[in-house]
Order: structure tokens, then sequence, then C-alpha cells
């Protein structure tokens, strides 16, 4: 990788955090929330858009890897509570590591697994961290989950300074760290051999790529960014409970990086706004339609999924390669003049 | 002269099937040795073993008087064998520029792997116009130029290659059969070169071994398995 490549996404970067900083003020506090939480999904469909789409890595495990990131940072903040600002550093720092090991553990077996066999084994990761709450009840506090000992926000930034745009300025701080770091990355060589062994295995050898080595080190990148994204989200709610990280999470992370683009970071920033917009929508749809409560509470839960699986079939008919390919698709059937 | 690579007894194959039925080799360093013979006599089978990506399940490989049985593939290349597969190892994803990056990533020379890059690009002058284009636009011809020239990238000195006229236009066969000639005694590059067109591989080829269901059952100077025209009749059909 050229300085020049790390200096142009510094260029989309720095603009970037200026209108993030402009929105957490003009915005109210809930939309602030809002925009927080849009950070905390970044840095997990960031990271499962590399894995997923360059590396050809199907994860259905990430909700999981985010509870890992959670509950790491819970544990950790509270052990350290009322100690200053600094802590809330070193136990994010914490969560990453922790589910940076765990998704190096997942990556091994992952590397010997091929297409379904691959889902399956990341789907029971889905399936089996959530209840490990239950299992080691004194420490996860079973599915009451835990609170989270925050700071409020420093001093220095004034007495009344909203709580969100604190929120909104520690979530996007991840986010946009994790984006350049991963577009650097995925640049380089790193980003060729994900895609080489993505391609074709054998030729990918045959150029002297460890196959095994890549798919690992792809998981474990992955897994450090749902870390920190999960650490983010139990930051925001202020609290982790294994009812936070259903499997429906991991299948809406993996239906917004589809639908924004596989493989491309813009595609993750289409597929993060998603995640937080779409819900946000369908609530406010069946608050504007007068039904029945009981119906009312039926949609709730499952209409969301259904407005993801009906945007996802749209996105796929209309633009193949997810809402991130909508302007070179414009460019190209525009007719020649 | 030394013998590069030497093979001996070698059985592998798919599962239960041996497709090899006990293989000895020699191939001699700087020279281009042609493996010729029917479909299924076990000629890409032989390839894809001496290059790691099928196990032996009996018999030695010797290179450069180290085993490679334990090698792993990827470590192949580093010792300087390159395998250019049947029709494909090209990454179709990939640009031209990135696959035949991709053939000296492993090398520590920076400044070398470049100088080889831009040796391919005057070789094949097809992969320049078409530098930053994905694989999959290639023609069958250009994919068979850019396999053949990431492995150069890597400045291999044994090069497995599978069947490089497929698909190609007769005279860019004989440019690339020229170009392995003209590699084999400026740089010492020793070929195993197998191939379906026997006249055009032992035009370039110093010697040739012909293969029939997974053993070897010829082994003579070019020339002479030219002129054998009792061979030729039986395992070459023409």
């Amino acid at each position: 990788m050229t300085g020049r490549t790390w200096l142009r996404h510094l260029a989309f970067l720095l603009p970037a955090a200026v209108a993030v900083l402009a929105l957490t003020y003009l915005l109210p506090p809930f939309r602030t929330y809002q925009l927080a939480t849009v950070g905390a999904y970044l840095c997990v469909t960031a990271g499962l858009t590399v894995l997923t789409g360059l590396n050809g890595q199907l994860s259905l495990g990430h909700g999981a890897l985010m509870a890992t990131g959670a509950y790491t940072l819970a544990l950790t903040q509270n052990a350290l509570a009322g100690r200053g600002q600094w802590t809330l550093l070193v136990s994010t720092a914490a969560a990453v590591v922790v589910t940076t090991a765990v998704g190096a553990v997942i990556g091994c077996a992952a590397a010997r697994l091929r297409g379904p066999y691959l889902a399956g084994l990341t789907l029971a990761v889905a399936v089996v961290v959530p209840s490990v709450t239950s299992t080691f009840e004194s420490v996860f506090n079973s599915d009451q989950g835990l609170s989270v000992a925050l700071d409020p926000p420093p001093l220095a930034l004034g007495a009344t300074f909203p709580y969100e745009r604190w929120q909104a300025w520690l979530s996007w701080a991840g986010a946009l760290l994790t984006l350049f770091l991963l577009a650097n990355l995925v640049r380089g060589r790193f980003g060729r051999n994900l895609r080489a062994v993505r391609d074709d295995e054998a030729a990918a050898r045959l150029a002297g790529i460890s196959v095994a080595r890549t798919q690992v080190s792809a998981f474990v990148v992955s897994a450090a960014c749902a870390g920190l994204g999960g650490a983010l989200f139990a930051v925001l709610a202020q609290s982790v409970s294994p009812g936070a990280f259903p499997l429906t999470l991991s299948l809406f992370l993996l239906m917004a990086v589809v639908i924004g683009g596989l493989g491309s970071l813009t595609g993750a920033v289409c597929g993060a706004v998603l995640l937080v917009a779409l819900p946000a929508a369908t609530h406010s749809l069946t608050d504007a339609v007068h039904v029945s409560p009981a119906v009312a509470q039926r949609l709730e839960g499952n209409l969301p999924l259904a407005v993801f699986g009906v945007v996802l079939i749209v996105v796929m008919l209309a633009l193949p390669g997810g809402l991130a390919s909508l302007g070179r698709t414009l460019r190209r059937e525009r007719p020649d003049p | 002269m030394s013998a590069l690579l030497r093979v001996q007894e070698l059985t592998a194959g798919y599962g239960a099937a041996p497709v090899l039925h006990g293989v000895d080799l020699t191939v001699p360093a700087g020279t281009i040795l042609a493996v010729l013979g029917a479909n299924g006599a076990g000629k890409t089978t032989l390839l894809r073993t001496l290059s790691g990506l099928l196990r032996p399940t009996h018999g030695r490989i010797r290179y450069d008087g180290t085993d490679l049985r334990a090698t792993p593939v990827e470590q192949m290349v580093r010792l300087g064998i390159a395998h250019v597969p049947e029709g494909r190892g090209v990454v179709t994803e990939l640009t031209v520029d990135e696959n035949l990056r991709l053939g000296g990533l492993w090398r520590r020379d920076r400044a070398d792997a470049r100088r080889a890059l831009t040796e391919v690009y005057d070789l094949f002058e097809p992969l320049a116009r078409r530098r930053h284009h994905p694989g999959h636009q290639l023609s069958g011809g250009e994919r068979q130029m850019l396999a053949l020239g990431r492995a150069l990238v890597g400045r291999p000195r044994l090069l497995l290659l599978d069947e490089p006229s497929l698909g190609l236009a007769p005279r860019v066969t004989a440019q690339i059969m020229a170009l392995l000639r003209t590699l084999r005694d400026t740089t010492g590059l020793t070929v195993l070169l197998v191939e379906q067109n026997v006249r055009s591989a032992l035009s370039v080829a110093d010697q040739g071994v012909v293969m029939s269901l997974g053993r070897i059952v010829a082994r003579d100077d070019a020339a002479s398995l030219r002129a054998d025209a009792d061979l030729r009749h039986v395992y070459l059909g023409f």
C-alpha cells in the first residue's frame, strides 16, 4: 500500500467526522441516539462485509460475537467502576481483545469448513453464546443481564452536555476508526489475498498464499470489529442482556451487508443505516395505522423482519451489486449521447 | 547434468482409486520434458501431485535434494516450483494486474518482482492492453497467457505446465513454445510440459515420456519419439 491511498482515505474520513459532529448538534436527542446506533452497527457490518464479501466466508454468528464484546465491556467496566473516563477505553480494548480471541478460535474451525457447513457452525455459535449467560448465572446474571456503570460525559464539555451526543461521539469515533483501518487493509495486499482465496483456492495456493491463514486472519479482523461494535452497543444501552443479541440480529446483520453491497465498505454504511432506519420506519408505520393492540404487538416483532426480507428481494432484483452499486449502475445505463 | 526433480514409485489418486501406479521420473535441470499420453493417462494428476495439490499415497518426490512430500502447496512457489493448472489458475474477480502481482507477492526482492512484472507485460502484449480488466472478461487465450505470466513473475526454476495450448491460436502456441525454449536457454528453466498437441510439444522438448493408464510406458529423446511410428500410432494416435 502506498502512502497516497492512506491519505486519500483520511481525506474521506475527515469530512465524514465533521458531518457526524454537525449532526449531533442539529438532531434532537432521540435522533442523535439513533445516529449513535448506526455507528455501532457500522463497526459490525464493515467487519462482516470484509469476511463474507471479500473472503467469501458466510457468518451467521456475528450477533454472538457482538454479545461477547458487550459482555466483556460490561464486566470490565463494572470491575473498574468510578475510576475515571479512562476505564471506558480499557474496557473497550478488553472487549476487542477477547472477541478477537474468540474469533480466532471460531476462525480456525471455520477455515476447515465450506459452504453450508460453515453456515451451520456459525449458526451454532449464534445459538450457543447467548445461552452461556444462563449456564454461568453468577457471572452473567442470566436473562436479566448486567447493567453497565458508565461515567457521565467529561465535565470539560459542560455540565449540561447531552448524554446522547456523548454516546454518538464515542460510537462514531469507533466506527470511523474501524472504517479507516479496514479501508487501508483491504486496499492492499491483504485485500488481494482475501479475494484470491475467495475466488479460487487452488490458484491462490499456487501463488504462494496460505489459504487457511488468510481465512483465519479474515475471521480475526471481522471478529475484532464485531467486538468493538458490541462494546459500543453496551455503552449505548448502558446494559447487556442475552435478549439484545438474538439469532435474528445475526440474520439482520447479514441481510444488511447483502442489501448494502457485499464486500463494499460503502455498502456496509448503507447496511448500518438500514438496520436502524427500517425498524424505526415500520414502527412509525404501525403507529400511524390504527389496529387493535393485539395485532400491533404481533406486528411489532415481525414486521421489520418481513420488511427486511422484501427489501432484500427487491434490491437483489434491481441492483444485484447492492445499494453501493447504485451510482455505478446509473452511470452505465445512461444512454450515450 | 544433475537431476532437478526425481520421482520414485509415485502412487496417487482420488479417493480409493489410484490414478498413478508407481511412476518413476527424472528431470535434469535446464531441460524441457514433454509428458504425452491419451486422455485419462494421468498426466494432469502427475502435475497436481508434484505441486502438492494432491498428496501421494506412496513414493517419493525429491526436488533439488529436498523431499516434497510434506511441503504445503503455498511453499512450493517459494522453492521455485510454479504450476500452471489446466485452463484455470486465473482469479476471475481480480484484475490482470492484481493476478500478476499475486505471483510475486511472496518475493522479498520487491525491486526484482516489479522487474519481472514488466518483463511479463513485454512478453504478452495483450495482457498489457487489458491490465485493469477483471479476469472473467479475458478470452481463453488471454487467460492462458495470464496464468503463465503469473507463474513467470515468481521467476521459477521448475515450471509445471498443463496444456498451455488449450484454446490458443496456433500462432500463440508457437510463441509460447518458443518462449519456453528461450527461458530454458537464458535462465536454465526446467519445464514439465503436459500437452495433447504432441507435435508442438515434441518440437520444443528435449525429451518426452509417454504415459498410459497411470504408468510411464516410454521415454526417449524428443526427436526419436517423433520418429517412432509404432509408438505414435499406439499411444498418441497419429
